[in-house]
């Protein structure tokens, strides 16, 4: 009853004691800002990169092979801190990849294999234009999005006839032809370190620059990925079998449960192996490992968070008995004049809620302030969720009656004659 | 003077300071005050005159006896029944004023309104009334802390009207005020008094004062020693007028 016009007094009471109250509520502001800064940073790192990964393509596998006992360890190879190499019986074989697609027909759409030569030139005369040059088999344009703007991408009988083909940049394109020629057909000089090769040009790709790796040099220098059959780029490389490679399911297939069937199968594969094992990661795992990092975080800031609300409820409680004493004889006068016990409780009760909700609301603000900042250094746009403002504001009603009750009943239960005795 | 609106049986009111040593505040008090009377208690200090006034005022219980007020027995009402006895026949006025603090004289005045479950408009339109009866129209929307002494105990005394309650109980209304602004106080009572024939009980040290009202009860030591009709209160009255 009467809530607006307890609404009303609890404002001016706080009006009255402006400095107090704002200490007071310090606690809850700190609690509500990390829920809220925490959660937003959260929610745009998921969806920024669930996203990222999902465009990658949710239908793959990564297999690669890796020393045992590395699988809890984070970051790629060579920053594993793993001294030993791989031998060449430890890796997988043309014909071990045969047997594994046959095995998997039905399941398996393509496998993606990649080799990195190295960065190299193209030239001629006093055009140029930097590439990287990767070993590639039909299945990579597929596994890695490469989008064709003309020709075709390598493809099964490049590779196994070794033919001197390359798919080259369009931004090499740009560089190294004056426009409208055609170049398919065309042959481009790679200069190597030690050595110059030339392959015939049977397709174009559209280059796009990377969001993570942003390249610093001018556009004419962009080093592009110049892609050439894996069989040519590994004839010089010390192993000929590989270290990894991606798996491509058919559609319908489920993910996460074909990743098992695979581990089954490479398992015994390396079963007799002591040293080194296959891995198998999917999209979906990848985007769980991060999930879970992050829930640990949020656990973090949830003790944090659930920590300063208490030290702010018992704050609130605090301030809360002192204003009851300090309006010891009001609350006689208030009793004298007709309110029933339970009004003076409400009217406590509320008072108690606007300090919290107040609290809550600057919280809210400077979370959502410092999860837009967080975000934005992380590179991200900043997400807020609306279920966690009303999840905060609830939260913090219910800390302003929890910890407002004591005080309020305290108030509600003076006997009128002491409190009106009161000096 | 037919009608009678406090009956008070062989009351006693007992304190308890630690478990044996209570102490004996009003022994055995019986006495009537018809409706519309204006009744004064005189007492030394430390008599009881409070102590009574609260059991009136239904803000205590006695430790035994009986008090029928308008014929119904408050021994067993229940706590928020008092609360509304308080609210709607009762109108405190004390000798500290007790306004709000942070209310204005007009909110101070519809407070006991609000708690009746009175609406806004009503309350604001009848607290403006009530100030203007007691000449404090020019200062309704002053805070008590910008009000003198006597014009505190003016807004106090038209919050202890707003509800128009058939009794105002006053414990030593004039006594922080001087001898001219409790005049006007003390006017302010009996005009209360004549024009809505409220009873009226009022607790006083100054015998001057008592003499202009109806009846003086005298209480000492707890119990109540002397009972006196004064023939001259119309008199003293008319003078008011
Ligand atoms: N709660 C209490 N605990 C202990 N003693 C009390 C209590 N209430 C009242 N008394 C005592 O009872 C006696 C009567 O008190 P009361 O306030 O009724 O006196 P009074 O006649 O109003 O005095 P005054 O004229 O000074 O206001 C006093 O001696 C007081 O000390
Ligand atoms: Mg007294």
């Amino acid at each position: 009853m009467h809530l607006m016009e307890n609404i009303v007094l609890a404002l001016a009471a706080l009006q009255a004691n402006k400095m107090r109250a704002m200490l007071t509520m310090i606690g809850i502001v700190i609690g509500i800002a990390s829920v809220i800064a925490i959660v937003s940073i959260g929610n745009s790192l998921t969806t920024s990169i669930t996203e990222t990964m999902e465009s990658m393509g949710a239908n793959k596998i990564m297999v690669s092979i890796r020393e045992r006992g590395e699988e809890g360890r984070r970051g790629g190879p060579g920053m594993s801190g793993s001294e030993e190499e791989p031998e060449e019986s430890d890796l997988l074989s043309d014909d071990d990849l045969e047997t594994f697609m046959e095995h998997f027909s039905d399941k398996v759409e393509t496998i993606s294999l990649s080799y990195s030569v190295g960065s190299a030139k193209a030239q001629d005369g006093r055009l140029y234009a930097n590439v990287n040059v990767t070993g590639a088999n039909d299945g990579y344009a597929t596994a890695n999005n490469v989008e064709l703007v003309s020709g075709r991408f390598i493809a099964e009988k490049d590779v196994k006839a070794l033919k001197k083909v390359a798919v080259v940049s369009d931004r090499l394109v740009d560089n190294m032809f004056t426009a409208g020629t055609d170049p398919l057909g065309q042959e481009v000089k790679i200069y190597y370190d030690e050595t110059i090769e030339t392959y015939t040009i049977v397709g174009v790709y559209e280059y796009e620059a990377s969001d993570f790796a942003p390249s610093s040099a001018s556009e004419k220098d962009t080093t592009t990925s110049l892609y050439i059959p894996i069989s040519l780029a590994k004839q010089d490389a010390e192993t000929e079998n590989y270290q990894s490679l991606t798996v491509i399911t058919k559609t319908g297939v489920e993910v996460a449960f074909f990743s098992e069937e695979l581990e089954t199968y490479f398992d015994k594969i390396y079963e007799r192996n002591t040293d080194w094992e296959a891995g198998v990661m999917n999209m979906e795992s990848a985007i769980d490992n991060m999930t879970s990092m992050l829930n640990t975080v949020s656990i973090a800031v949830a003790v944090i968070a659930a920590i300063s609300l208490l030290v702010g409820g018992i704050g609130v409680m605090n301030i809360m008995l002192v204003s009851v004493t300090e309006r010891t004889r009001e609350i006689g006068t208030r009793k004298a004049l007709g309110a029933r016990s339970s009004y003076i409780r409400a009217q406590f009760i509320v008072e108690s809620v606007i300090i919290c909700v107040f609290g809550g609301i600057i919280g809210i603000i400077l979370g959502l302030l410092i999860g837009a900042l967080g975000a934005n250094l992380l590179g991200y746009p900043a997400t807020a969720s609306a279920a966690v403002i009303v999840i905060s504001v609830s939260v913090t009603v219910l800390i302003g009656i929890f910890f407002g009750y004591y005080p309020a009943n305290k108030a509600a239960k003076l006997d009128p004659i002491e409190a009106l005795r009161y000096e | 003077m037919s009608e009678i609106m406090i009956d008070i049986r062989n009351l006693v009111k007992k304190v308890f300071i630690g478990s044996p040593n209570e102490l004996k505040i009003l022994k055995n008090i019986t006495m009537t005050i018809h409706k519309g009377e204006f009744v004064s208690i005189v007492g030394a200090s430390g008599s009881g005159k409070t102590t009574l006034m609260n059991v009136i005022g239904a803000l205590d219980r006695p430790t035994s006896g009986e008090y029928l007020l308008e014929g119904e027995a408050m021994q067993e009402k229940s706590d928020n029944d008092l609360s509304d006895i308080r609210n709607k026949k009762i109108g405190f006025v004390f000798q500290t004023f007790n306004l709000i603090p942070r209310n204005s004289a007009l909110k101070n005045v519809e407070l006991p309104m609000l708690y009746a479950g009175i609406n806004r408009h009503q309350r604001m339109q009848r607290a403006k009334e009530l100030l203007e009866l007691v000449g404090m129209s020019e200062r309704m929307y002053h805070l008590p802390n910008e009000l003198s002494g006597g014009e505190k105990q003016r807004v106090a005394i038209s919050r202890a009207l707003s509800n128009d309650p058939a009794i105002v109980l006053a414990d030593e209304p004039t006594g922080a005020l001087d001898s001219v602004t409790g005049r006007v106080v003390m006017d302010l009572f009996h005009k209360v008094h004549e024009t809505k024939g409220t009873t009226v009980v009022l607790i006083t040290h100054n015998y001057e004062l008592a003499e202009e009202t109806e009846r003086i009860l005298t209480i000492k030591d707890g119990r109540i020693v002397d009972e006196k009709k004064n023939p001259h209160s119309s008199l003293a009255k008319s003078g008011v007028e």
